[in-house]
């Protein structure tokens, strides 16, 4: 797997801190899951119940690399602001970098996006871009200063999974040596295995281990399909073809009809 | 003078942004500071002066995907 900013992890699963059913479950899906990246917010605190200061505690526990996302920012302003709050509060370079641009799909503001990371980049942030696919885009990324690039596979909580596999099969080939993680829409394992055979690195997600029956299962769940999936790559799968050939050898076999 | 604290109003004697945390129960809180969309960092609270009508944003860590 290639390097996240000089960062090895042990594996390609990040997963999402958000909608569980409750703490403890939250901590079991981590458990379960092997995940090496916890994604995490800012939201306002309250001075009277101070809800954010136990959700920390909890997120230290996990012993996991903390990636903290600029969620719910509609422009590069408001991303970087949120960029910078991130930074002291959670202590580290890393950033989920998100500009929304569409309501409905939560499609990245792509301009804003290539702003937003432009100026983080210039003050030693390191970026993770959520954008789309897109190569132009991706390559206005790489150049600001971005060195990974995470394409969503669906939008966000759709679980429809990889949406456009022609555009991330050519990303994936555009950017050989680029760190790529899908991010959103992954909603059961096989399509988190699918973006793993594609020969991304990592996929991130959260709701389709969140809102499963059991997220702890699930988690476990898309850990395996990561695995086989990273295998499976490393394994270099066959070539695809149109027209059957036969598996069994035809040399020696009777003549019986 | 008169604020708004994270979207509500609040009246305070607090002349800073640090006094404004203490005296609304952040001391010791693991959180960041935006005033009038600004960011304020943890060692400029002390000296960040509050003006009437300022809207100071204290954020703390979330769950987030």
């Amino acid at each position: 797997m290639r390097d996240f900013y000089g960062t090895s992890l042990p594996n390609g699963f990040m997963l999402g801190t958000a909608q569980y059913p409750s703490p403890a479950i939250l901590a079991d899906a981590f458990k379960r899951s092997g995940a090496s990246v916890a994604t995490v917010s800012l939201r306002r605190e309250s001075g009277q119940d101070r809800a954010g200061q136990d959700f920390w505690e909890l997120i230290r526990e996990l012993n996991v690399h903390i990636l903290p996302n600029t969620a719910g920012c509609h422009s590069a302003r408001e991303a970087v602001t949120t960029a910078y709050m991130a930074r002291e509060v959670f202590d580290t370079k890393w950033i989920k970098l998100e500009v929304i641009g569409e309501e409905d799909t939560l499609q990245p503001d792509v301009f804003g996006l290539v702003e937003a990371a432009r100026i983080l980049s210039e003050d030693g942030f390191q970026v993770f871009p959520y954008t789309t696919e897109d190569l132009v885009v991706a390559d206005r990324l790489l150049n600001v200063g971005c060195e990974v690039l995470m394409p969503w596979g669906a939008p966000i909580g759709s679980g429809l999974g990889l949406n456009n596999v022609f555009g991330l099969r050519a990303m994936r080939a555009h950017f050989p040596d680029v760190p790529l993680v899908i991010d959103a829409g992954l909603g059961v394992p096989s399509q988190a295995a699918q973006a793993m055979e594609l020969g991304y690195d990592a996929v991130l997600l959260n709701t389709a281990v969140a809102k499963a029956g059991d997220p702890a299962a699930m988690a476990e769940a898309f850990a395996k399909a990561i695995e086989a999936g990273t295998l499976a790559t490393i394994a270099d799968p066959m070539e695809q073809r149109d027209m059957a050939e036969p598996s069994t050898p035809v040399i020696g076999k009777a003549f019986l009809s | 003078m008169k604020l708004q604290l994270n979207g509500t109003a609040v009246e305070t004697k607090a002349s800073t942004l640090a006094a404004l945390l203490d005296d609304e129960g952040f001391g010791g809180a693991k959180v960041a500071t935006a005033v009038n969309s600004e960011f304020v960092p943890e060692g400029m609270r002390g000296c960040h002066t509050l003006y009437d009508g300022d809207r100071v944003e204290v954020l703390a860590p979330m769950q987030g995907g």
